[in-house]
């Protein structure tokens, strides 16, 4: 039993030292603010994120504060409209990837031997074959009868359905690093003096998971979600490069950007078309990182 | 031995792949004869399906497969009916290799010097500098980079080329656009190992021992911080070998990670299992590779 000197448990900790940590209060601030952002200001914008004017290409300026895309749309709206999906898509794909590849790996590399061998091959089968093919694969073959099913149960089969079939599956492929990172820390954690005293105390394999093998790849693991969390983003915005992701005219940060590279010519720059999809991803991707150090440095076992 | 037994376990893993591969393109509904410029008639396509065997039971393709590859002839491509599979990956490979190398190169040898001096000097700026210097290679994945790039030092300032693929001058902005959100990765892998290691006993004792600073650094704590890198570099260097469908398309590069993608999309059958065995060939000599290397670094690690 380990007895706390101080009065606070170990989350009134964690959350102190995060608070010391100015740039994660920073990033999460950024990213409170932008969720609140991306949610609201399409509400109070005279500009729907589908309406096609006449004035294509348009400067930002004080009608249109990012400008305007090739159908005249404003790309602050749809910009908003792309990052709830690019957001929500990370998340989602992220925990997902999260709990699949933890859980693999510290079984695979603290049980070892004959276990470890199949599962680590099962992860190399899947590591083999590039993630793209079960994309495309699951994509095509999903949709269809996910909308028969949603269609029999009554409910309309809207496109955002797909994309919850595809970007679950996306997290299911993502989960391959996580698991090879985790047995690979637990591998050369397992052959330590103090698991073997524990284990020697007469202690039982889920104690020393728990107790020694978890706290201890915890740091690599947290680091590697925010990892992830971008990781994600970025396929999405990968498969919709590929035309495979969003579908027009929904919107991503992925696809706004595609679009943007779609007008690049040696003529005239559309600077805006790519800068402000750009520079909203790096940021955003930049504060999720920034938070995901500070929540590292907040529990962190071995700093302690 | 142990690793003669991982070859002997190569052989049919690759086999288990290929099989996989062959399966699940087949899953994906739609055909490699839908998207001809002119529909074929049913009589047409069904001597084509005749002429490539597609209209055999799957596990008779598979051995027509099987033995087309013991004679190392991967198939006639189903879109480029003039060309065969090897044809394609001879001329397009080398292309992705040389600019994989490129950036592979640039990934290390701009990430591991980042990540070590951020961790010497935990905690001054010189660490939150280097730290936010690799953070911001991370967000900015080369699907961004690489119109930016375009945009501006190419088209604007005309410094570099805007495309192809010829001369040195035609690599340096690929390379970067495709090494440095991996240079970001390694920088922040390598911090974190160091910082790991840095707080082992081993190292306290060579402090004690007398030895200076940079000598446990370099020789001690370095060759174990740097084996979550080595482990990265398997897929990492597979990925990269393989060529990037993003950057190959925005750069117009020749390679061959623009065929892959277009291979599933375009149900190219014998294409998709073609490349993505030749994927997993890489993939399963370069980990064997990486677990060769961590034995050597780590005395810690046994395989028995």
């Amino acid at each position: 039993m380990n007895v706390e000197p101080s009065s606070q448990s170990p989350r009134q900790r964690a959350w102190r030292r995060f608070k010391r940590n100015r740039p994660a209060v920073a990033g999460a601030l950024f990213l409170a603010l932008t969720i609140a952002f991306v949610l609201l200001y399409p509400l109070f914008s005279p500009y729907p994120p589908e309406q096609v004017s006449d004035s294509q290409f348009a400067r930002p300026s004080l009608q249109h504060w990012m400008g305007t895309d090739v159908h005249g749309r404003d790309l602050l709206v749809r910009l908003c409209y792309g990052a709830r999906i690019s957001l929500v898509v990370g998340v989602v794909g992220a925990l997902i990837s999260l709990v699949i590849g933890v859980l693999w790996g510290a079984i695979a590399g603290y049980v070892g031997g004959r276990l470890d061998a199949v599962m680590m091959r099962f992860v190399d089968v899947l590591y083999s074959m590039p993630s793209i093919i079960f994309a495309i694969v699951l994509m095509s073959a999903v949709e269809p009868p996910a909308e028969r099913w949603l269609a029999h149960l009554g409910l309309p089969a809207d496109r955002s359905v797909r994309l919850i079939v595809l970007f679950a599956g996306l997290g299911a492929v993502s989960w391959l690093t996580m698991a090879r990172i985790v047995r690979g820390q637990v591998l050369s954690l397992r052959t330590r003096a103090f698991v073997d005293a524990s284990r020697a105390l007469g202690a039982g394999t889920g104690h020393i998971l728990r107790r020694h093998i978890i706290p201890n790849v915890l740091g690599v693991v947290i680091v590697y979600l925010t990892l992830t969390v971008p990781g994600i983003i970025l396929y999405e915005s990968f498969l919709s490069f590929l035309g495979l992701g969003i579908q027009p005219p929904m919107a991503s940060w992925g696809s706004l950007i595609a679009e943007g590279v779609g007008q690049i010519n040696p003529i005239r720059i559309y600077w805006w078309l790519i800068a402000f999809p750009a520079g909203f991803l790096v940021l955003t991707l930049l504060a999720l990182n920034y938070v995901g150090d500070g929540l590292r440095d907040a529990w962190d076992v071995r700093g302690a | 031995m142990y690793f003669l037994r991982r070859i002997g376990f190569a052989i049919p893993l690759l086999l288990l792949i290929s099989f996989l591969a062959f399966v699940l393109v087949r899953m994906a509904p739609g055909g490699p004869f839908d998207r001809e410029r002119a529909a074929a008639s049913p009589e047409v396509e069904r001597q084509l399906k005749q002429k490539y065997r597609l209209d055999e039971p799957l596990w008779k393709q598979y051995g027509y497969f099987l033995g087309n590859l013991l004679r190392g002839d991967l198939g006639p491509s189903l879109r480029y009916r003039n060309h065969t599979v090897n044809d394609i990956v001879a001329e397009a490979l080398p292309v992705s290799m040389l600019l994989g190398m490129l950036a592979f190169g640039f990934a290390l040898g701009v990430g591991l010097p980042l990540g070590f001096f951020s961790a010497v000097h935990r905690g001054r700026w010189q660490d939150w500098a280097g730290s936010f210097a690799a953070l911001l290679a991370v967000c900015i994945p080369g699907l961004v980079l690489a119109p930016l790039l375009v945009v501006t030092v190419a088209i604007k300032w005309r410094l570099l080329p805007v495309g192809l693929w010829g001369s040195p001058w035609h690599a340096v902005l690929p390379t970067i656009a495709l090494g440095l959100f991996f240079a970001g990765k390694v920088a922040r892998l390598m911090r974190e190992g160091m910082l790991g290691v840095m707080q082992s006993e081993f190292i306290t004792t060579a402090r004690a021992k007398g030895l200076g600073e940079h000598q446990v650094m370099l020789r001690h704590a370095f060759r174990l911080a740097v084996l979550p890198v080595v482990s990265y570099c398997g897929p990492l260097l597979a990925d990269l070998l393989t060529g990037s469908f993003v950057v190959e398309n925005i750069f117009q590069i020749p390679g061959i990670g623009t065929f892959f993608v277009n291979s599933m999309v375009n149900r190219d059958h014998t294409m998709t299992v073609g490349l993505v065995l030749l994927y997993a060939v890489l993939l399963v000599l370069l980990n064997l590779l990486v677990d060769f290397i961590h034995a050597a670094l780590d005395p810690r690690i046994r395989y028995a």
